[in-house]
């Protein structure tokens, strides 16, 4: 059952194949036994798993349910659940249980989806290893010495290991699609508004955005149409129908423009990585597309200009964590300024100090324009050469990221090292654009990724550009090994 | 730029994030690390470029000044360590 798509499931459970409660007690079952390996869930919840799996079966029953009704996922654990601890994978939100459901936690709700946990990932999405979460690293299924690459890790690994047939996952600067490619998954991060953030425990405002791991380009746009609304709760939402992602997923490649930026493809690069992406533009070709040589000028600013953005905005949205309101409070303060510090101290993981500091530094009075207005001011010439970019081409195509997964500790240490892992996922953060990713290849037996990234707006075209691909290769098919 | 040991602490102390003496070298050069990376963007021009808040450059929208959320207290307080008569408690720290 666990070897079952999205797609699958939902005609399996309206064919009355098996059960809503056989398949929830399937994966609940393969979770107890197997993610001792993986460490991909911080919190499982099995009864309420159960219940809600009752649930979809009556309503299955009744007749009318909605298409995803009975399907179980997994849920990042950045996004608050009711009644479910919320941690964020930090000491700080240990005991936090959040009062309410994010709205894309309430959507699938509505749509009798079942949740069966909460997945590991960088302590608040910070960090592109999944070696940041306070209850410790997740470890890729395809080799269990590798990284299964961040934030959202414990999602990929959950997945990729059969530990859930899909789950959701943010992306701030990648941590979507770098995960899908380290995980050999199919990554989607929508355009910035069109998947509501409210009740997503906020790293960088204006970057974060939800989205979906799963095995296929099919699954992803099924489960899109429902992660996707018009929220009034969150005011960087987008009042814009949601198109049927599913409809258009087998329209004909032919005529599609694809630009390859020659950027995507400079120093750094794994020279095997890069021949598995020149594969895969074959493919296209053969499938009727066009491919086109580009240019995004200001690619090698991204990652400098993002860790100037992303720190202050994290340093704004964390000081909320002050010991008062939030999670983890020190013991026996002797002033206010003593409960502040040592509650954050004691509550925050290295990583996010660091980013805390860097973001303080970057707003502070003397240095405000140098850096965060500097910064801000990249962001537009950024965002500028794809909105150039999309007046000659459909879709940019290029890798994920410059290598296959790597090993724990290899670049723990120096964070720039590990903050270019994302040099090609970053820019559509600071534009705001969405995109994809897709396996593509293997190099010494791990996950290639093939990312495509889609005019404003346009995942119908990059979930329809990715099925046809998936329907031309069976790269997606992979099982890492030792997954029964 | 390169950030010291003094500069760690004032920002430490800004962020009320405490760092022992013992790690503030170590910190200090790996912020300097970060600072070096983004100290790139300074080679760039950037006259007469808005700086840009936001993808879509969306404004921020309106709505009627009516309240539209149920009261909640109970449901919000079940989850916090104290409560009395309907307050939250916190620790003493002001004398």
């Amino acid at each position: 059952m666990h070897q079952l798509t999205i797609a699958e499931l939902v005609k399996g459970l309206r064919n009355k194949d098996f059960s809503s409660v056989e398949v929830t007690q399937h994966y609940l079952d393969r979770i107890a036994r197997l993610d001792k390996t993986y460490n991909s869930y911080i919190t499982t919840t099995p009864a309420l798993a159960l219940a809600q799996a009752s649930a979809a079966d009556k309503r299955l029953a009744a007749g009318n349910a909605p298409a995803l009704c009975g399907v179980p996922i997994a849920h990042k654990d950045i996004f608050c659940t009711i009644g479910v601890r919320t941690s964020c994978a930090s000491k700080m939100l240990d005991n936090f249980i959040a009062p309410y459901n994010a709205t894309i936690v309430e959507n699938y709700l509505d749509s009798g989806v079942v949740m069966l946990g909460k997945t590991n990932m960088d302590e608040f999405a910070m960090g592109s290893s999944n070696e940041t979460s306070y209850y410790g690293p997740v470890k890729n299924p395809w080799a269990t010495d590798c990284v299964p690459g961040g934030s959202s890790g414990g999602s990929a690994a959950a997945v990729a290991a059969h530990l859930a047939p899909a789950a959701t996952a943010s992306d701030t600067g990648g941590s979507i699609r770098q995960p899908a490619a380290h995980c050999g998954l199919t990554g989607i991060k929508p355009t910035y508004g069109r998947v509501s953030r409210w009740g997503m425990i906020a790293f960088a405002s204006s970057l974060d955005q939800a989205g979906i791991l799963s095995r296929t380009a099919e699954d992803a746009a099924i489960l899109l149409n429902d992660m996707a609304s018009y929220d009034t709760k969150d005011s960087t939402s987008v009042d814009r129908e949601v198109p049927d992602y599913t409809a258009t997923l087998n329209d004909s490649l032919k005529g599609l423009r694809i630009g390859v930026p020659k950027e995507y493809f400079g120093e750094g690069l794994n020279p095997q990585t890069a021949a598995h992406v020149e594969a895969a533009i074959k493919v296209y070709e053969s499938l009727g597309a066009t491919i086109h040589s580009i240019s995004l000028p200001h690619t090698n600013l991204s990652v400098p200009a993002y860790y100037v953005i992303a720190p202050a905005e994290c340093s704004a949205n964390l000081s909320r964590m002050d010991g008062v309101r939030y999670g983890h409070r020190c013991e026996n303060p002797k002033d206010l300024n003593d409960l502040y510090m040592r509650s954050r101290s004691e509550g925050f993981g290295d990583e996010v100090k660091r980013r805390i500091l860097v973001g303080a530094y970057a707003l502070s009075a003397g240095y405000y324009d140098a850096y965060y207005s500097k910064a801000q001011k990249v962001r537009r010439l950024i965002k500028q050469d794809f909105v150039d970019a999309f007046q000659s081409v459909d879709v940019i195509l290029g890798p994920t990221s410059p290598s296959p997964a790597f090993q724990f500790g290899s670049k723990s240490k120096d964070p720039v090292a590990m903050y270019l892992e994302d040099i090609y996922t970053i820019a559509t953060n600071l534009a705001g654009l969405p995109g994809l990713s897709i396996p593509c290849g293997f190099v010494d037996s791990k996950p290639v990724g093939l990312q495509l990234i889609g005019n404003f707006f346009a995942e119908a075209q990059l979930l329809n550009a990715a099925h046809q691909f998936q329907q031309a290769t069976n790269f997606h098919q992979q099982t890492a090994p030792g997954i029964e | 730029m390169a950030v010291d040991r003094s500069d760690i602490a004032k920002l430490a102390n800004l962020a009320r994030i405490a760092i022992s003496d013992d790690a503030a070298d170590e910190v200090a050069n790996r912020i300097s690390t970060v600072l070096a990376l983004v100290d790139q963007l300074q080679a760039v021009n950037t006259d007469g470029v808005l700086p840009m808040a936001h993808p879509l450059d969306a404004v921020q929208r309106l709505r009627a000044d009516v309240v539209t959320e149920p009261n909640e207290r109970e449901l919000y307080q079940s989850i916090a360590p104290a409560v009395q008569d309907g307050l939250y408690l916190v620790p003493q720290v002001i004398e």
